[in-house]
């Protein structure tokens, strides 16, 4: 009986151990879920008062539009430095709403028409522009902000995909867009509330969202939502979709030679993306009680790429980490030494490229330690080690790879 | 009839104001972006460099040279190109260089990069906006008839865009050292094999578009004032620019920066000025995005 051959015998245990690995990797995933979940819904509000849980409330806003960057830059590879133009009209729809509930005709009988927002009056507007009537409903409104973000990132993403405008140009063009529509919001004072945005709000269907038990209320939901997202992300990732996008992420040619439709992939990617940050921006305005161009501009759209970025770029919880870090940090600076916050922020985007392009999800002990044990193990055949997916230390020189979340793509 | 042409005369003078100031910021990231295909968000701050050097030397001849505070600008252009030509140089030295193959990563460092300069001015300089004072020569207008007054600076700066661009052509394909840098952008390898020093000539390259942005940050004090994020403010605009006329061609920035500059100068006299710019970017976004190469494309063999 002839044994098997030595390479065969090193591919089977490979094999073996590849697959003892991700079931592995799954348990450890459900772990962190757990522990996220466990630190949203009971530490936090545990030890935090509502000052410091709305703040709190008010980073993991951001932290939704982190998730739709890690998926759709992280494992599909498109850099969008407009994710603030999608949380904005998130924000804005929300707003919007609760902006008309807050000028009834009674609470505003002192303009000179009475019925509509403040800012309109100011601006002389004498009726409801037509755009803004719908948002008398909750429904459409909700509706409204899944539907208008979702469209737009569509509109953008199928030309430029179908046309396979990709990486920087998509970046610029996306930045682009951010600025105009931050333009278009100040110029526009009559119709959006210009540079203060849209403030002074106060009720949702009669239930006044700025008390302390509403804060408390609201930030659960939005815990809630968000761990939702999580959840949604990984099974996406966890799908033949999510191969897909780290396979076209790593070589568009070839997945666009096996036959597959990366302009859909990369379309339906961005326009999930979107959705996370309008649902982000949704709940901002919820919490924070007004929303503003300031949300929406260049800057606060390449500072939730840093955000997610820190965090890890090819890790969910790694980027929700990574955002609640990075805000912490700037209310911390700024509050403390406003001086330095640029200077600490500026080093932080070169650091994190040049040093530790996976992020604090980069930063993998257990990692390390299997890539150790493969070593003593596999002797003098260093292959072993390389060919092993946690193992991936030549893989954090590309632009996205991943600890946990990668290997389960496998 | 007469005050329309004379109207006419000044929009079509504001368009060809606005042109020059945009090619301007556009020429050293035409050679950074368009040539190099390296993504400096921190160009802008390079322009500021270039703006707050001009300051400084104005004051610096006013009090210790004031012989020399007539033509202090022409030395500020000099010294502007020289120091951010130097700051450039360090930059591709120490980060650059590292990204070379990860143009998001360019991205987001540079970005961090511009963060940092930012609050370096912001410290040096103070969060105000400073100006140069003007040597006499450049103030004033011409008034060929009582109804037409172009201002001096303008024509300046639009000397000095001519002149430069004019530079750079030569420089690009009339020299030898364009040969080089041309052929290290097409083909690489190639250009290694045939002996050219491909390291030094990115090295030189990327520092001569930040000394280009040096100068126009020079030419920028005699229109307005410089603060800490003045440069930051044209990155997009700029970056658009070199973009819409096609990354690899030099031509094209020209004839997108002429296109944009008329359509904003145009449709500006019909709306407010930030409708004018909502229209016009969005215009050019819409184009880029049934051609995304461009207007003008560099036919070339990879």
């Amino acid at each position: 009986m002839p044994t098997p051959h030595p390479s065969a015998q090193r591919a089977n245990a490979l094999r073996h151990l590849t697959t003892r690995l991700v079931t592995d990797l799954r348990g450890r995933e459900n772990t962190y879920f757990l522990i996220l979940a466990v630190l949203l819904l009971v530490a936090f509000p545990l030890f935090m008062d509502v000052f410091r849980l709305n703040l709190v409330g008010k980073y993991l806003t951001y932290a939704f539009v982190s998730l739709g960057l890690v998926l759709c830059w992280g494992y599909g590879g498109i850099l969008s430095l407009g994710q603030g133009v999608f949380f904005g009209l998130g924000g804005y729809c929300m707003a919007m709403f609760l902006k008309l509930e807050a000028s009834d005709p009674v609470s505003t009988s002192i303009q000179s028409t009475p019925g509509i927002p403040d800012f309109m009056d100011w601006n002389q507007l004498k009726a409801l522009p037509l755009f803004w009537a719908p948002f008398r409903s909750f429904g459409f409104t909700l509706i409204a902000i899944a539907v208008v973000p979702a469209v737009l990132a569509a509109l953008l993403g199928i030309p430029m995909f179908r046309r396979r405008v990709g990486g920087v140009y998509f970046a610029i063009i996306t930045q682009a867009v951010a600025s105009i529509l931050a333009i278009l919001i100040v110029g526009q004072q009559g119709y959006t509330g210009g540079i203060n945005g849209i403030t002074d709000l106060k009720t949702l269907h009669g239930w006044d969202i700025r008390t302390d038990s509403a804060k408390r209320i609201l930030y659960y939901v939005n815990a809630l939502l968000l761990l939702g997202g999580v959840g949604v992300g990984f099974s996406i990732l966890r799908s033949k979709l999510g191969r897909l996008l780290v396979a076209l992420r790593d070589r568009e040619e070839r997945v666009l030679f096996t036959g597959y439709d990366v302009a859909s992939i990369k379309t339906f990617v961005f326009v999930l993306a979107a959705i996370y940050s309008a649902v982000g921006g949704a709940m901002f305005t919820l919490q924070v009680g007004f929303m503003s161009p300031s949300f929406v501009g260049i800057v606060p759209s390449i500072e939730m790429v840093i955000a997610a970025a820190v965090g890890g770029r090819g890790s969910l919880f790694g980027a929700i980490y990574g955002t609640l870090l990075v805000n912490f940090g700037k209310t911390y600076f700024s509050e403390s030494f406003p001086e330095l916050w640029l200077f600490v922020i500026g080093a932080l985007f070169i650091a994190v490229v040049m040093l530790f392009p996976d992020g604090l999800a980069g930063i993998d002990l257990r990692g390390a330690i299997l890539r150790l044990v493969l070593r003593v193990r596999g002797g003098r055949r260093p292959m072993a080690a390389s060919a092993a997916p946690p193992a991936k230390g030549e893989l954090s020189a590309e632009p996205a790879g991943s600890s946990g979340a990668g290997a389960v793509g496998t | 009839m007469h005050a329309s042409l004379a109207i006419w005369i000044m929009q079509a003078f504001n368009g060809l104001s606005t042109f020059s100031v945009l090619l301007l910021m556009a020429l050293g990231l035409a050679i950074i972006f368009g040539q190099m295909g390296v993504i400096n968000m921190a160009h802008g701050e390079f322009l500021t460099i270039g703006a707050y050097t001009t300051y400084l030397l104005s004051h610096a001849s006013e009090k210790w040279a004031p012989w020399l505070s007539k033509w202090y600008f022409l030395v500020a252009v000099v010294v502007a190109f020289s120091l951010a030509g130097f700051v450039g140089l360090l930059v591709e030295h120490l980060l650059i260089r590292r990204l070379y193959r990860r143009p998001l990563d360019t991205l987001l460092a540079t970005w961090g990069l511009s963060l940092i300069m930012q609050q370096t001015f912001r410290s040096a300089f103070g969060a105000r906006e400073v100006s140069a004072t003007l040597p006499d020569w450049l103030m004033g207008s011409l008034k060929p008839t009582p109804a037409i007054d172009i201002p001096i600076n303008g024509l300046f700066v639009m000397g000095l865009t001519m002149g430069l661009t004019a530079l750079v052509f030569v420089l690009l394909f009339r020299t030898r050292i364009g040969v080089d840098v041309r052929a290290t952008m097409q083909n690489r390898a190639m250009a290694g094999a045939a002996g050219i020093n491909t390291g030094r000539i990115d090295r030189f390259t990327f520092a001569f578009g930040c000394g280009l942005a040096g100068i126009a940050g020079a030419a920028f004090t005699t229109i307005g004032s410089t603060g800490p994020t003045s440069g930051s403010l044209y990155i997009v605009d700029t970056f658009l620019v070199v973009v819409f006329g096609g990354a690899q061609s030099l031509l094209g920035t020209i004839a997108s920066a002429f296109t944009i500059a008329q359509t904003q100068a145009t449709t500006e006299f019909f709306m407010t000025g930030s409708m004018a710019k909502v229209l016009t970017l969005s215009a050019v976004i819409l184009i880029l995005m049934a051609r995304p190469q461009g207007l003008f494309t560099l036919q070339l063999r990879r």
